[in-house]
């Protein structure tokens, strides 16, 4: 049982940081700033949420589960209405057409 | 080399770039981004160094809200930029800035790794005491039983920061709020985040403060995310920073040391010694001081980051 | 598992690392305000996978409030980065 907890740990921490590459990819070669954002916030969240799910096998007590989720549901909420402020804001300073 | 080893030193290196940026930066505002990716990426080396309380006050107060207070002040320095620029310091003036950083880390660095192994401490001492105040964080233990004095005048400074940015006041702003009066109806997408973050920071602001007796955490952390969640409300407009007439505000501002000084002169009277806890009542006597600390410093950072008055006091 | 865990918190630092040069040099400052974000969801995953891997308590509610701050950090930084002279109207733009 702790195999197979193990194995899917990893394969979810590795489908997380695949994520992150592919998002950081992304805000390389992208061309202009919008691209970016959404390359930023969209594929980081799903590394980090990807990433939560292989740590919640790890942890001790279903109280540190449960921050993890809730650290998980809070930076996507988060992230989501702050690329919104962003995009506004780059908008605003002429970047978007 | 083990792994940590190599992710101890890309840390080191990350750390030590951002630094480099922050100060070779061409703009204010770039420079405090990465003054706050610094504060962060630092938090990461204090969980390396199995600090995690240092950890948790380098992101509330290090990056949170001194990156606030930062950002406010670039946005002035711009508008000033003109009769600013006059006042830039002067080349030779920099070098030797330069030079003053330099000698003074050399200095740190040989008198840090010149400490006779192991290095003079009280470890030992505060962790055999520590059952007797029963608390389990060695940390609160230190702040606030056997080194209360000193937390008590840290947050007495408190108090005087918001003195002496107040007293900035031209006289005929004196008892107005802090802040020009910007558009005043609430933005949607902030609006959105000011009414949905804050329950939750609320939660664990509280949560913080709470398990900071036994884990690591603490009033003045707690104290920083309860500020940041006022403080988010007040950006999207939701609440308008109180005017500094206002009582409950002068109140809530000295309440923490007071209660503090209070229990402290108590203490001869109850057990024999200033700031002595009677045997027994040093945990809940600690948890009502953290109460009333996590208030004044949630009050207090945010009418730090507001500045002083300026606008016109209601009569 | 520890190896596996600090592998990929190294890397993923990396990826921070290489995000964090070509945001700090963006062209506007709204650019450098994706930053915060960077840092919020890349910074909390490595500090996640480091804490579980040497075995450091506590470090789930380090990881609440950085979520917290990186929103707040964010917000402030936003409302100050494409408004050079804030005085002028320029906020109602966007209602």
């Amino acid at each position: 049982m702790t195999l197979v907890l193990d194995i899917f740990s990893i394969i979810a921490i590795c489908a997380g940081t695949f994520f992150f590459f592919a998002g950081t990819v992304g805000l390389l070669r992208f061309p202009d700033s919008l691209s970016r954002l959404h390359a930023l916030t969209k594929a980081d969240n799903v590394g980090l949420g990807l990433i939560v799910l292989g740590l919640l096998p790890l942890t001790e007590s279903l109280l540190a589960s449960l921050k993890l989720v809730a650290t998980w549901a809070l930076i996507q909420l988060a992230s989501a209405t702050t690329a919104q402020l962003i995009a506004r804001a780059l908008r605003r300073s002429g970047q978007v057409p | 080399m083990s792994i940590l080893q190599a992710l101890d030193i890309g840390l080191a290196v990350l750390v030590l770039a951002v630094a480099a940026w922050t100060i070779f930066a061409r703009e204010a505002f770039a420079a405090v981004v990465a003054f706050v990716a610094y504060g962060l990426l630092l938090s990461l080396v204090w969980v390396r160094l199995f600090a995690v309380d240092v950890a948790l006050t380098e992101a509330a107060i290090g990056s949170g809200v001194t990156g606030v207070l930062l950002i406010g002040a670039a946005g002035r320095l711009r508008q000033a930029k003109k009769s600013a620029a006059s006042e830039q310091p002067s080349k030779p003036l920099r070098v030797w800035a330069f030079v003053l950083c330099v000698l003074v880390t050399l200095a740190l660095a040989v008198v840090v790794l010149s400490l006779p192994d192991p290095a003079p401490t009280l470890a030992p001492e505060a962790a055999q005491n520590l059952a007797g105040t029963g608390l389990g964080n060695p940390i609160t233990g230190v702040l606030l039983a056997f080194r209360s004095f000193d937390t008590m005048l840290e947050k007495v400074v408190l108090v005087l920061a918001v003195v002496g940015v107040w007293s900035l006041a031209s006289d005929r702003y004196w008892g107005g709020a802090p802040g020009t009066s910007r558009s005043a109806e609430p933005e949607g997408t902030r609006a959105l985040l000011a009414q949905l973050l804050p329950p939750l920071g609320i939660l664990i602001g509280v949560h913080i403060v709470w398990v900071g007796a036994d884990e690591p955490g603490g009033a003045f952390q707690g104290g920083a995310i309860l500020a940041a969640m006022w403080m988010i409300t007040m950006m999207a407009r939701l609440t308008e920073m109180p005017p500094i007439s206002s009582v409950w505000l002068r109140l809530a501002l000295i309440s923490g040391p007071a209660v503090f000084v209070a229990i402290g002169v108590a203490g001869i009277a109850m057990a024999g010694g200033f700031f002595a806890y009677p045997a027994g009542f040093a945990k809940p006597l600690i948890l009502f001081i953290e109460g009333f600390m996590t208030l004044s410093i949630a009050v207090t950072l945010p009418i730090l980051v507001g500045g002083p008055p300026q606008r016109l006091p209601r009569r | 598992m520890t190896d596996f865990l600090l592998s990929s918190a190294g890397f993923i630092l990396f990826t921070v690392a290489v995000g964090l040069v070509r945001i700090l040099g963006g062209p506007t400052n709204a650019d450098r305000v994706m930053a915060t974000q960077l840092l919020g969801t890349g910074g909390i995953t490595s500090l996640l996978l480091v804490a579980t891997a040497t075995g450091v308590r506590g470090v789930d509610d380090v990881a609440l409030g950085l979520a917290l701050l990186a929103a707040f950090a964010a917000i402030a930084f936003v409302d100050n980065a494409a408004a050079p002279e804030p005085d002028d109207g320029e906020g109602a733009n966007d209602r």
